[in-house]
């Protein structure tokens, strides 16, 4: 046994989730849609309630008390996100709504500026619908086609090769669907120079993220799913390239002077970030990266590979499921089929046992029509899952089939 | 209970669907998709000036959804277009309506329990709609047989 599975205690873990302690049906609530969302530590939710109860103001602009703190609590989140991603500076870090929002921004800034007719964007057949719909409509505006790279039987991205005109290579760092893991480093050094944006949606919360080492040029990710607040997601990009985008949106806070002649923008990050952004929310993804930390990120990796093992040994002797997502390397995500029972009939069933899982195309219907299923059930676990957690859904499974028998 | 959304005739009618396959000849068809669950579906109906004289159906999704569209079909056949659209509407009413009564639904009775699944009832209604849809597009199609 390492160290890190030593210190790791779950039950003490699971004190911090106050939403976890509950009755659905009449069962205790077994949570395992974690990659849909995530649920907050009570740390999280505290430190929202504090800041709106103590320091909460506007930012950036007021001379008085409150403001300067609520200043300094937004950009010390902002500095915990750099730390936490590794990024070189902290201006490198913008706060936008979620995944969706930072993906939309670089394809409607650096996209529309740099991507035209002729050009290609190369996405793979894994990508959640947010990072193929902004894409597209790239695409549309500009003429631009979109190539997507296969994804075999087990779930891993096939090999490619950039071409002259491949302008932007546009991928996940987890699939939402499969759990693949995509070799990011790899996919970064065979774009040879060709920019690369990384949608970590399903990563950063799972997995130590280190952006330099990566050397992807964009990395995006969403606070709900890292046990922070709704709403609320992160963009970073290389300097230099941020440096080069015109603005996502024009308003306050991301101008350094305007006249009705001419509006200079201010510098990074703040040129993206217009208007009164999310302050308490930004605070709330603060809190919890710092509760992250102080578990280990180590050590979730380490806990969550052992409960995927276990969950996919204790799963694939249900008979008649089939895992659909088998790659080498791999996150908590388990997408199955059962054998003549649909999806939305397994969830509704689990549901009915306080089971919480996701059933549907999970927003990637192309990657669904690759494994030519109409939809899946899907668990995903966070550290807060158990072993017996995973033990009720396969009792909850043998209730399924014991009703369609 | 779970045991009243999943009747015995709904488990019936899911694995053993009535009516499933396509027509020889039909006068209007259209397709149902519900983009939430990627349930598919395609309706084809024979009509003999305003009856429905028979109806069939393709496709795949939850045993709700199957076992709605071969109930339909079953019950359809017979019906006047103005009797089909009333049915739909008072099977819509027992799907989402408690005070809604089950006299003279018929077999279709067995779907109330659907109202305690509210993100089920898309799935009961998917063949209405598109039995709606298909009755909406005869009309244009009369001209074409
Ligand atoms: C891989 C992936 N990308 C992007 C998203 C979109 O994230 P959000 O809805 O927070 O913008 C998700 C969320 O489900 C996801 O799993």
């Amino acid at each position: 046994m390492t160290t890190a599975t030593k210190v790791f205690d779950v039950a003490a873990i699971r004190q911090d989730f106050p939403i976890l302690h509950q009755e659905i049906h009449g069962h205790p609530l077994v949570y395992l849609d974690n990659a849909a969302s995530a649920q907050k530590p009570r740390q999280v939710i505290d430190a929202i309630s504090r800041f709106y109860q103590t320091d909460y103001s506007n930012i950036h602009r007021g001379v008085h008390a409150l403001s300067e703190r609520s200043t300094k609590r937004y950009e010390e989140a902002r500095i915990k996100v750099q730390k936490f991603i590794n990024a070189p500076s902290a201006r490198e870090i913008i706060f936008v709504r979620g995944t969706t929002e930072a993906i939309n921004m670089v394809a409607q800034t650096y996209g529309r500026k740099n991507i035209g007719r002729g050009d290609e964007i190369l996405i793979t057949a894994l990508e959640h619908h947010s990072n193929i719909v902004p894409w597209q409509m790239l695409c549309e505006e500009t003429g631009a086609k979109l190539r997507v790279i296969p994804v075999d039987d087990r779930g891993d991205v096939s090999n490619f090769d950039v071409h002259a005109n491949t302008k932007l290579i546009a991928v996940a760092h987890i699939s939402n669907v499969l759990g693949t893991v995509l070799p990011i480093r790899e996919i970064v050094r065979r774009a040879n120079g060709v920019p690369v944006l990384v949608d970590g949606a399903q990563a950063v919360p799972h997995m130590k993220v280190d952006v330099e080492a990566l050397g992807c040029d964009f990395y995006c990710f969403s606070s709900h799913k890292l046990f922070g607040p709704t709403g609320l997601g992160v963009l970073y990009g290389k300097t230099a390239l941020l440096e080069k985008m015109p603005p996502y949106q024009g308003g306050g806070d991301m101008i350094a002077s305007v006249t009705f002649e001419k509006t200079t923008y201010n510098t990074l990050p703040f040129k993206f970030e217009a208007g009164t952004p999310d302050i308490a929310g930004v605070v709330g993804l603060g809190a919890a990266i710092d509760y992250v930390e102080q578990i280990g990120i180590e050590n979730i990796e380490v806990y969550e590979a052992e409960l995927l093992e276990y969950a996919t040994r204790e799963l694939s002797q249900v008979k008649g499921l089939r895992i659909v997502g088998t790659a080498n390397h791999k996150a908590g995500v388990i997408s199955f089929v059962l054998e003549g029972i649909h999806p939305h009939d397994v969830g509704t069933i689990l549901d009915r046992q306080g089971i919480a899982v996701r059933t549907g195309h999970h927003c990637a219907q192309p990657l669904m029509d690759r494994f030519g299923v109409p939809a899946t059930t899907r668990a995903s676990l966070a550290f807060y899952n158990t072993k017996e957690e995973i033990d009720a859904l396969v009792r909850g499974l043998a209730k399924v089939k014991e009703i369609f028998d | 209970m779970i045991d009243d959304l999943y009747q015995e005739i709904i488990l019936d009618h899911s694995k053993k669907p009535r009516n499933f396959g396509h027509l020889d000849a039909s006068s209007a068809h259209a397709e149902g998709f519900n983009p939430l669950c990627g349930d598919r579906l395609t309706l084809e109906i024979l009509l003999e000036g305003d009856v429905v004289k028979d109806a069939r159906f393709v496709g795949a999704g939850c045993a709700i959804s199957v076992a709605s569209a071969s109930l339909m079909t079953e019950t359809l056949k017979g019906k006047t277009r103005a009797e089909a659209e009333k049915l739909f509407e008072r099977f819509h009413q027992l799907l989402t309506n408690d005070a809604a009564n089950a006299d003279d639904l018929g077999k279709l009775a067995v779907f109330s329990g659907v109202r305690e699944y509210p993100a089920r009832v898309k799935c009961a209604t998917l063949a209405w709609h598109t039995l709606k849809a298909a009755l909406e597009n005869s009309d244009e199609e009369v001209s074409t047989e």
